[in-house]
């Protein structure tokens, strides 16, 4: 459990180092608020990723409440940013269905959908529940080899056609085998794609239509992968995937790396998309949930 | 790709135009909005910050606000500033004088390096190259399978072992590599965080040890500011010779490009528009900076179409039309050549001036599959002369063809068109094979 928590520090401390650490040396000058001082913070939201639009609107409210509640000196500004960027994030709603949940699993291609599902199905076992694995990225080479190590090395079964077939003839199998098998959790792992191509969005589709066929309101969850180095490009992802799927979260992978994840407040102000994990690195355990309050207290943890 | 970029230029340039005489005023609030458009399109928040400030200066310098045209003017500093900022000409890929060339690709996770292995390797295959991949990274589950399957499909040899030191994996290939008289390598190595040590040091290790001729350096085109920093840390790191950026197909505004290039001062030598193997540009810094400006790319597409169109058919074809005897079957035929140059909102992106006024309109291959499916419908000798096709004939291909005689009536209607415009042609003078029509309505 320590060894959890230092990991998750470690990870976190990136993002602080960069971004809110710089910050964190403003506020602690004392300057006053002027307009270099915001510009300053622009700047540097700007280089999180947060967006130009997100970043503008987030200042101007800094703006309107230092006129309108007189606030002078810098680090009385850190309250404020911390506040603001507390209202823009969503807190994810909680699940607690009996019986099988269906969750899927979407993205574009190398956000680092399949390392996400082995860490979904890691946290899953280590809960006690059984988990099934469906491979419908048929699409890819050797993407169902690489689930199936996965699966292999969290101990839970897996659901696989030969490459090329029809993902949603995996998915349908995939449904029967975890019914048949009455398991708690169904991951269906599928392809890569760009959300600008419209035949493959398609298939996600169809996927999804399948689903439903066999159980109305499934899936109970559509999870959306999303690269932390990505820039502004993540809000039209999320867009186009939540126009053909639904999207009920956001798994942040990659947050170990120099990347910020900013877009994300741009995402939630958006599109109301929660994020609900993060993946802080390579192996099974690095994983968070997601918890914006502690999130963002603890970026601005004082070092 | 680009688009969006390009779109928001476009409204600030046409702006521009419009003054007759311009006021420092209106220079500043350009610029913001350029810096605007930057800003959203991904470019680090430094190069952006530079790049506004050297078009700034230069355009007072030029006493652009004294010039007859002083919009013009100022669409022409940005342009070569972009040009610059990108990096002046392509450069190409060093090749070994005792082979095999060693070429080395690093990147983070994800960003596509496997994928780029095999179409590099296709790429210099068709430049008549023997290339071998490598399989170097043993960390990521099935990393070696997957390279191995596009080595299948593309029936390019691979070297691999299931276990081991990258190191060895590699200087082993070597050896490999001149047995089968291969002269190309390709190393593909794992996925790795810039700021992982352990890992930044094995690549350095490879590089000491295996002596890379060319190093690529391979980044998401999707990357936001964070670029700049892996970028960094690459190229202190391994001091790469190139970069290489994938994904671009996508909706990107593909900043990356401009920020990776500013920081690290190498030069972008490929990027990848697409998930098929030929989906693989070299990259132009003036033909991308004219794109980005929505001036268009001509010459990539010429290009294109020169790499894939049959020439014999070509000729073939030119021949028919000089005799007027142009005909459903070529026009079909021409169908398909054009559906090998690649998709085709890429390609009308590369005719000046469509590129702004395709986004948002889904142009998409499929327009062709109607098309396609009414003249297979067809009897060969309706294709051959289109005359014969009455109203039966129409319902009927319409029946089998599941589309409607309106559909049919409209092809028929925009295939006389071409005949018509070929007839015209005939008398023009002409310049090789430049009668590829594009009017597909």
């Amino acid at each position: 459990m320590v060894k959890l928590f230092n990991r998750l520090q470690a990870s976190l401390k990136k993002t602080r180092e960069g971004t809110f650490k710089k910050l964190n040396r403003i506020f602690t000058a004392k300057r006053k608020i002027d307009d270099d001082l915001l510009d300053e913070i622009e700047e540097i939201l700007i280089a999180g990723d947060v967006g130009v639009e997100t970043t503008l609107d987030i200042i101007d409210k800094l703006k309107q409440r230092v006129r309108d509640e007189k606030y002078e000196t810098s680090d009385e500004l850190e309250c404020l940013i911390r506040d603001e960027i507390k209202n823009i994030l969503i807190v994810p709603a909680s699940q607690d269905k009996q019986g099988l949940q269906i969750v899927l699993v979407v993205g574009v291609n190398g956000t680092g959908k399949t390392t996400s599902i082995a860490k979904l199905a890691h946290k899953y076992k280590s809960e006690g529940k059984s988990v099934l694995l469906a491979a419908a990225d048929t699409f890819r080479a050797a993407a169902i080899e690489q689930l199936s190590v996965w699966a292999e090395r969290v101990n839970c079964e897996i659901i696989k056609h030969q490459d090329g077939a029809d993902p949603s003839a995996v998915v349908f199998d995939a449904i029967s085998a975890a019914q048949a098998r009455s398991v708690d959790y169904l991951i269906i792992d599928t392809a890569g794609r760009l959300h600008t191509k419209s035949n493959l969005m398609a298939e996600l589709t169809k996927i999804f239509r399948v689903i439903n066929k066999r159980i109305p309101d499934a899936p109970d969850q559509v999870i959306l992968v999303l690269d932390a180095s990505t820039g502004q490009n993540a809000v039209n992802q999320a867009k186009e995937f939540q126009q053909v799927a639904r999207v009920d979260s956001i798994f942040l992978a990659k947050l170990d790396g120099t990347a910020k994840g900013g877009v994300v407040l741009a995402i939630n102000k958006e599109l109301q998309i929660p994020v609900k994990y993060i993946g802080t690195g390579e192996k099974v355990d690095d994983m968070e949930e997601f918890d914006p309050g502690s999130f963002v207290e603890g970026l601005f943890v004082k070092e | 790709m680009l688009e969006d970029l390009t779109q928001k230029l476009e409204t600030v340039f046409q702006k521009l135009r419009g003054y007759g005489t311009l006021t420092e005023k209106n220079v500043a609030d350009s610029m913001k909005e350029i810096r605007r458009a930057l800003l959203e399109a991904d470019v680090n928040y430094k190069v952006v910050k530079d790049f506004v400030s050297s078009v700034q200066d230069k355009a007072i310098g030029q006493d652009v606000l004294r010039s007859v045209t002083p919009g013009q003017m100022i669409v022409k500093i940005v342009h070569s500033e972009l040009i610059d900022l990108l990096g002046e000409t392509s450069t190409q890929i060093k090749i070994a004088g005792i082979p095999p060339t060693i070429v080395m690709l690093a990147g983070l996770q994800g960003c596509g390096k496997t994928t780029f292995a095999g179409k590099l390797a296709q790429f210099f295959r068709k430049k008549g190259r023997h290339p071998m991949l490598v399989a170097a990274d043993v960390y990521r589950p099935a990393a070696i399978e997957q390279l191995k399957v596009v080595g299948k499909s593309l029936d390019i040899p691979v070297y691999s072992e299931d276990s081991g030191e990258p190191v060895k994996i590699c200087s082993q290939a070597i050896a490999e590599a001149r047995q089968q008289t291969c002269d190309l390598l390709i190393l593909d190595t794992a996925g790795r965080l810039h700021i992982d040590d352990e890992m930044m040091r094995e690549l350095e290790e490879i590089k000491e040890k295996v002596k890379p001729h060319e190093i690529l350096f391979v980044a998401d085109g999707m990357t936001g500011q964070d670029a700049v920093n892996s970028a960094k840390e690459f190229c202190t790191r391994l001091e790469f010779d190139g970069i290489v950026l994938t994904k671009l197909d996508g909706d990107t505004r593909g900043g990356a490009a401009l920020s990776i290039r500013a920081v690290t001062q190498k030069p972008i030598k490929f990027i990848g528009v697409g998930e098929k193997y030929d989906a693989i540009e070299q990259f132009f810094p003036d033909r991308m900076a004219s794109r980005i400006l929505g001036m268009g790319d001509v010459v990539t597409l010429v290009e294109k179409a020169q790499e894939t169109i049959d020439q014999e058919k070509a000729a073939r074809l030119e021949k028919k039309i000089l005799k007027q005897d142009f005909n459903l079957e070529d026009f079909f035929d021409q169908l398909q050549q054009i559906k090998k140059m690649g998709p085709l909102d890429q390609l009308l992106g590369m005719i000046p001036g469509v590129g702004s006024q395709l986004s948002g309109m889904n142009v998409d291959d499929r327009s062709f599959v109607s098309i396609e499916a009414i003249i297979n419908s067809m009897t060969v000798l309706e294709r051959r002369n289109p005359k014969i096709l009455n109203g039966s004939r129409r319902r009927r291909i319409a029946m089998g063809s599941g589309t409607s005689v309106q559909e049919i009536n409209r092809l028929l209607n925009q295939f006389g068109q071409m005949k018509k415009m070929l007839k015209n042609m005939r008398r023009m003078p002409r310049k090789g094979m430049g009668n590829v029509p594009f009017n597909m309505g």
